[in-house]
C-alpha cells in the first residue's frame, strides 16, 4: 500500500475511534488517535499477517501485542479495516454480548487478537515468550509489541527488557507510545522516565526512535529495525506521538485519555476526518 | 484383621515427583517446555534442563515475567511447564496470571513447590497457605494437589495432555509412597483409598497420608471412615463425595492450606446444594505459619493426624 492510501485508511481509522468512543461514551481516544498511523503502516505495509487465514498459533505470520490495551479502538478498526473481521462489528464496541470489549481479550475469538491486555506491563513478556516459540519452531517471521510509555512504570516490563537482551531475543520489535502523558497528567510529573533512550540501552536493546505521524519516517524506521533483526539484540522504537493526533481540542492533552467525546464534540471531530473507506 | 491396610513402596518428596515427570514428558512430548524463577534446584528440574537444554528456560528472579513469556510461548503450540515456589507461583503474580494466562485462555502448566507450612524452617514469608483459593478462583483455572510422588510424576504427565491452565501443587518433605507406580492420573476423578460406612474423610495432598493414619487409629476405636484422595480441586469430583456422604452421612476436609478458601470450602459448597451435612475442618485457622521443622509445624498448626482424628469424633456426634 502507498503512503497516500495508507493516510486515508488512517483518516477512516480515526473515525472510526471517535464514532465508537462517543457511541457508548467510553473508551480511550487519545492514545488511540495519537497510534493510528503507526498501525496504518504497521498492518499495511511493515507486518507480514493474512487477515483471511487468523489462528492463534499464527505459524508463518508475524505477530503483533498490544500491550497497553486501552487503546483497543485503533486496533479493532485496524483490525476491521483489514479484513480480519466484518466492519459492521465496529458498532458493537464495548456492547454487552460483543467480541470488541473494553480491553482486547481472546476469550470471544476476536480474529486478529491473541493475548487479553489493558492490566499494563504484560504484553512484552508475553511478545518475549512468541519470539522463543519462533526461533524453536524456526520460523523466520516477527515478533511486535506496543506498549504505553506511562506502561514503563510497571516493573515487569523491565523484568522483560533484562531478559530479552541477556538471551539474544533478537526477533522481537517493540514501540513506545511516547506521548509523555497519562491518565493523572504528563508522564513527567507523574513519575518521570528519566532518559528513557538510555535507558534500554542500559538495558542491552537497540533502541531507534522515530515520529509517529511522519509516514516517510515510519515506513524507514520500522524497515530499519527489521533490518536490525537477527543481530542478537533486541530492538525497541521509541515513537514520538501526540495524544489526541487528529482532532484539533483533543491533540496534546491528556484530558481525552480516557473521555468521549459527546455528540456536538463527536461532529467536530468528523469535520475534521476524511471518510474515505465509508464509515461502518 | 484390619480392612484400613495400605501398601508403602518407599517415601519421598512429592517435588521429585514433578522433577521425574517433567524428564519423562520431555522424552515423549518434544513440545514440552520447561521455565524456571532461579529454583531449579529447589525443584527438581535439573534433569530437564541437563537433558534438554534447548527447551529449559532460566528466567531468573522474575516471576511475572515466566508467566508472561510462559503464555506467550503458548503461541505457535508450546506447552510451557513453570517451575518456582507455591508463593511465588501463585500470589505474586496472580494478575499475571489472571490475565495473561487465564483470561486468555492459555495452556500453561503452573507447576507449584514447597507449598504450605511444611516447607519448614524458611518461615511464614515463603509458606503460601492461600494459593488452592486464590487458584480454584480463576475461570479457565484446573487445580491439582497430589498425594505422594508417584501420583505428583502421574500428574506431572497427565496435566501435558489436558489442553488449559493447570496449576499443580506439591511439596518439600518426604513423605510415604502409597500410590501404585503404575496407577494412571486421571484429572477431576477422586482416588477412594479406604472404604467406610461411618465417616468420610476427604483430604488432599500431604493430609492424605495423615488421613490414612487417622482411619487406621480410628479403626482401633470402632469407627469405619472412608477415605478419599481428592487430588483436583477443580474440577471437583462431587459424584465421588455425594457417594460417600449419602452413605456416612457426615465429613472430615483435611488439607495443608487456609480453612478459608481451599478444598473444605469446596466440598462444603458441593454438599451445602445437594445434600446439607455435618461437616468439620481440619486446615490452618487463619494465621501465617512460622519457622520450624515440618513435622513441628504440621502439630502447632493442627492438620496431623492426631486433628483429623478428633474432627472425625467431632463429626460423628454432630450426625
Amino acid at each position: 500500500m502507498d503512503k497516500k492510501d495508507m493516510k486515508a485508511f488512517a483518516s477512516q481509522v480515526r473515525r472510526d475511534i471517535v464514532r465508537m468512543v462517543s457511541a457508548v461514551n467510553s473508551g480511550h481516544p487519545g492514545g488511540s488517535l495519537g497510534c493510528t498511523d503507526f498501525f496504518s503502516v504497521l498492518y499495511n505495509k511493515i507486518m507480514d499477517h493474512d487477515p483471511k487465514n487468523f489462528s492463534m498459533d499464527g505459524k508463518g505470520q508475524d505477530i503483533f501485542f498490544l500491550s497497553n490495551g486501552h487503546i483497543s479502538p485503533v486496533w479493532y478498526s485496524t483490525l476491521a479495516r483489514s479484513g480480519y473481521f466484518p466492519v459492521s462489528e465496529l458498532s458493537t464496541f464495548r456492547k454487552i454480548n460483543s467480541r470488541l470489549q473494553g480491553h482486547p481479550s481472546t476469550d470471544k475469538k476476536l480474529e486478529g487478537i491473541r493475548a487479553a491486555s489493558g492490566s499494563l506491563g504484560q504484553g512484552l513478556s508475553m511478545a518475549i515468550g512468541t519470539a522463543l516459540t519462533k526461533k524453536l519452531n524456526g520460523e523466520q517471521n516477527l515478533v511486535y509489541v506496543l506498549m504505553g510509555d506511562g506502561e514503563l512504570q510497571e516493573g515487569q516490563v523491565w523484568e522483560a527488557a533484562m531478559y530479552a537482551s541477556a538471551n539474544k531475543v533478537d526477533n522481537l520489535i517493540a514501540t513506545i507510545d511516547y506521548n509523555g502523558r497519562q491518565i493523572d497528567g504528563d508522564v513527567e510529573d507523574v513519575l518521570s522516565l528519566g532518559n528513557l533512550a538510555q535507558k534500554w540501552q542500559a538495558f542491552g536493546w537497540e533502541v531507534l526512535e522515530m515520529n509517529g505521524h511522519d509516514y516517510d519516517d515510519l515506513e524507514n524506521t520500522l524497515e530499519k529495525a527489521k533490518n536490525l533483526t537477527g543481530e542478537g539484540k533486541p530492538i525497541i522504537i521509541l515513537m514520538r506521538t501526540e495524544m489526541g493526533q487528529g482532532v484539533d481540542y483533543m491533540v496534546g492533552s491528556h484530558k481525552w485519555h480516557g473521555v468521549a467525546p459527546n455528540a456536538e464534540q463527536l461532529q467536530l471531530a468528523l469535520d475534521q476526518l476524511e471518510e474515505t473507506l465509508g464509515d461502518y | 484383621m484390619s480392612k484400613k491396610q495400605i501398601e508403602v513402596t518407599g517415601k519421598k518428596d512429592t517435588r521429585s515427583g514433578f522433577g521425574e515427570g517433567l524428564l519423562e514428558l520431555g522424552k515423549k512430548n518434544e513440545s514440552v517446555v520447561a521455565l524456571c524463577a532461579d529454583l531449579t534446584g529447589s525443584l527438581k528440574m535439573n534433569a530437564f534442563q541437563d537433558n534438554f537444554p534447548d527447551r529449559f528456560f532460566q528466567i531468573g528472579i522474575a516471576e511475572a515475567n515466566m508467566m508472561g513469556i510462559a503464555a506467550g510461548m503458548t503461541i505457535g503450540g508450546k506447552i510451557p511447564f513453570t517451575g518456582t515456589f507455591a508463593n511465588f507461583s501463585t500470589g505474586r503474580v496472580y494478575d499475571q496470571i489472571r490475565q495473561s494466562i487465564a483470561y486468555s485462555g492459555k495452556n500453561v502448566k503452573i507447576c507449584a513447590s514447597h507449598a504450605g507450612v511444611t516447607l519448614g524452617e524458611d518461615g511464614a514469608t515463603h509458606q503460601i497457605l492461600e494459593d488452592i483459593g486464590m487458584m480454584k478462583m480463576l475461570p479457565n483455572m484446573t487445580v491439582i494437589v497430589p498425594a505422594d510422588f508417584n501420583q505428583t510424576k502421574a500428574a506431572t504427565m497427565a496435566i501435558a495432555d489436558h489442553e488449559g491452565p493447570v496449576y499443580l501443587r506439591f511439596g518439600r518433605p518426604s513423605v510415604p509412597i502409597f500410590t501404585p507406580a503404575d496407577k494412571p492420573f486421571v484429572i477431576g476423578k477422586a482416588d477412594v483409598i479406604f472404604e467406610g460406612a461411618d465417616v468420610t474423610i476427604i483430604a488432599c495432598g500431604h493430609l492424605v497420608w495423615k488421613a490414612i493414619e487417622a482411619a487406621q487409629a480410628l479403626e482401633e476405636k470402632g469407627i469405619d471412615a472412608e477415605v478419599i484422595n481428592m487430588h483436583t480441586i477443580k474440577p471437583l469430583d462431587e459424584d465421588a463425595i455425594l457417594k460417600s456422604v449419602r452413605k456416612t452421612g457426615c465429613v472430615v476436609t483435611a488439607e495443608e492450606h487456609m480453612i478459608n478458601g481451599g478444598l473444605g470450602d469446596a466440598v462444603a459448597q458441593v454438599l451445602a446444594r445437594h445434600m446439607p451435612s455435618p461437616q468439620e475442618y481440619v486446615g490452618v485457622n487463619d494465621t501465617f505459619g512460622e519457622s520450624g521443622t515440618p513435622d513441628a509445624l504440621m502439630e502447632k498448626y493442627q492438620i496431623d493426624t492426631k486433628d483429623v482424628i478428633a474432627a472425625a469424633e467431632r463429626v460423628l456426634k454432630r450426625k
